[in-house]
């Protein structure tokens, strides 16, 4: 394929052999990629080859197969740490977002917030971005404010600007919205934040899948993502760290691996990131990550973002025409991912899941992690699809003749 | 599973134009729950009168149809039962009155909830506990 090529979607499919399989004796409809993403066939075939060919302990293992293992997981930190334009020193592999802030939130948090202190975040944020900062500033004393959104789902500057007055310590947001699309300038929030003083975090988990990412360029002081939400396996995901700010943390987890020297009554710690990354790692999904990474690095980021916007264009297109349907967030294309969120007559999200699920079509719905947005949009809850790589026109078809039947059932 | 079969004239008859929805003013037994998948939500209140028996009770809530129209049916099919008819329901009785369709492992849960908010209130109530193993929360 040529790098200015646009995606073949339908050619793709064949790498996944998940979305060859039936659904209610219907082709397999997956919009639901905003949650996980398929595997291709090279990421389980990474998995496979590993258990049944170099299966071994990473980093104190002398013998061949310790090597191989060492060599292929360290190898994967490098390429993920690549892909988002970071050093490999400052990755720490993680089960995914969620354990990637609640490290944050311990060893960067316990040491750094104080009481009195001001923790920001933002209403489109995720539970996972949310939770552990609530936790956090309930033991320390600390407090969590938000910053609201336009009508149009997009961050209120303003109000940013006003909660960066009070000179936050840290300023915690998502870089796209799992339920909006939202995609947030998070370069220039960063700034601006780093300008009031404040250390700040990045949800990458529905960015680093679906477009080009580069944490230099953003300048945050820590960055999260997840594997499983681009195309790589489940429980593994990293934790990117501006560079020297692991050091300064105190560990996460303790035990074996992460100590340089272990006595009696006190014990030394590792070099980074291995401090951060106690027990016995996930290696074969950290494999299996690399893999994925070399995969989406085969087709090109900005080709997976072109991709996504041409599917969402369209996709606006069709439901425009479907009375009574009407879409959360942005209305322009460019500033939001591949995600649509949306409500159709008096259609409960979950019935219209339930009915499109008989046509092969996997939707989520529900509150998306996200309660706090759910009740500034003053919805119970949305239903949303979500595109990758594999899906095409075809797809969108299919949801729209979908949902139009699930309209005839309730005579919408 | 046939999302005809479950979304009969019925069914969207009761989410549409729930019975017994609302607040009673004057009750002896309000419980609540959510259903954490889905976010659905469910309030009872009931009058319990003479004999131990249901007066009255209304329920408020929202959610999918299927967990709101059970929920209605439900409050009609206790009205004027004893309490301990409540603590005998079965899931098969709900699951009855919504004709018995087939609704999958993830939709048994919204069809239940209001059996399980009424039974939470029946059994606090009684002094007893609902210690069904099957009214587990485990998805």
């Amino acid at each position: 394929m040529l790098e200015s090529e646009a995606i073949n979607a339908e050619r793709m499919r064949a790498d996944f052999p998940i979305l060859s399989r039936k659904v209610h004796g219907k082709r397999l409809v997956y919009l639901d990629n905003a949650a996980t993403t398929q595997k291709p066939q090279a990421v389980i075939d990474a998995l496979v080859r590993f258990y049944s060919t170099y299966n071994s302990n990473v980093h104190r293992s002398v013998h061949t197969l310790g090597e191989e293992a060492t060599e292929a997981y360290e190898g994967s930190r490098k390429k993920t740490a690549e892909f988002v334009g970071a050093k490999p020193r400052d990755l720490v592999f993680v089960r995914g977002t969620t354990e990637a802030i609640n490290l944050v939130g311990s060893a960067w948090g316990e040491k750094n917030v104080k009481k009195g202190d001001v923790i920001v975040a933002t209403k489109m944020e995720h539970h996972s971005n949310i939770v552990p900062w609530q936790q956090l500033a309930k033991r320390n004393g600390a407090s969590l404010k938000y910053v609201g959104l336009d009508t149009d789902g997009t961050l209120d500057l303003a109000g940013f600007e006003d909660l960066l007055r009070e000179a936050p310590r840290l300023v915690a947001l998502t870089h796209c919205s799992n339920v909006l699309g939202t995609v947030n300038d998070v370069t220039k929030l960063c700034s601006m934040a780093k300008m009031a003083g404040a250390t700040t975090l990045v949800d990458g988990a529905q960015s680093v899948p679906h477009m080009p990412v580069d944490v230099e360029e953003i300048g945050s002081d820590f960055y999260a993502f997840s594997g499983h939400k681009m195309l790589g396996p489940t429980g593994i995901g990293a934790l990117v760290a501006r560079k020297g700010l692991l050091e300064e943390m105190d560990p996460f987890q303790t035990g074996g691996e992460m100590i340089r020297e272990v006595f009696d009554d006190h014990s030394t710690w590792n070099d980074v990131p291995y401090k951060f990354e106690a027990g016995t790692v996930n290696i074969a999904d950290a494999i299996g990550l690399g893999a994925a990474v070399d995969y989406l690095d085969a087709i090109g980021m900005e080709r997976v973002r072109d991709h996504e916007l041409r599917l969402l264009d369209y996709a606006f297109k069709e439901l425009a025409s479907v009375k009574g349907l009407k879409i959360y967030g942005p209305s322009d294309t460019r500033s939001r991912a591949g995600v649509i969120s949306f409500n159709y007559a008096d259609v409960h999200p979950h019935d219209l899941a339930t009915i499109l699920d008989e046509e092969g079509i996997a939707i989520r719905s529900g509150h998306h992690c996200a309660q706090p947005l759910m009740r500034w949009l003053d919805v119970p809850a949305t239903s949303r699809a979500s595109f990758y790589i594999y899906n095409a026109h075809d797809d969108v078809d299919a949801l729209k003749a979908g949902i139009v039947k699930a309209g005839g059932l309730f005579k919408v | 599973m046939s999302s005809a079969d479950i979304y009969r004239e019925i069914i969207l008859d009761y989410y549409r134009h729930p019975r017994n929805f609302g607040k009673l003013e004057r009750f002896d037994i309000a419980s609540r729950d959510t259903n954490p998948l889905c976010g659905d939500e469910i309030e009872m209140q009931v009058k319990v009168g003479e004999g131990m028996k249901i007066e009255d009770v209304k329920f408020t809530g929202k959610g999918c149809a299927i967990s709101q129209a059970a929920a209605s049916m439900l409050t009609e099919l206790a009205k004027g039962k004893p309490l301990e008819w409540v603590r005998l329901l079965a899931k098969e009785d709900v699951f009855k009155m919504l004709g018995n369709p087939d609704l999958g492992p993830s939709r048994v849960k919204c069809a239940l909830l209001g059996m399980k908010v009424l039974k939470t209130g029946a059994y606090g109530y009684l002094g007893a506990h609902n210690d069904d193993p099957e009214e587990s929360d485990l998805p």
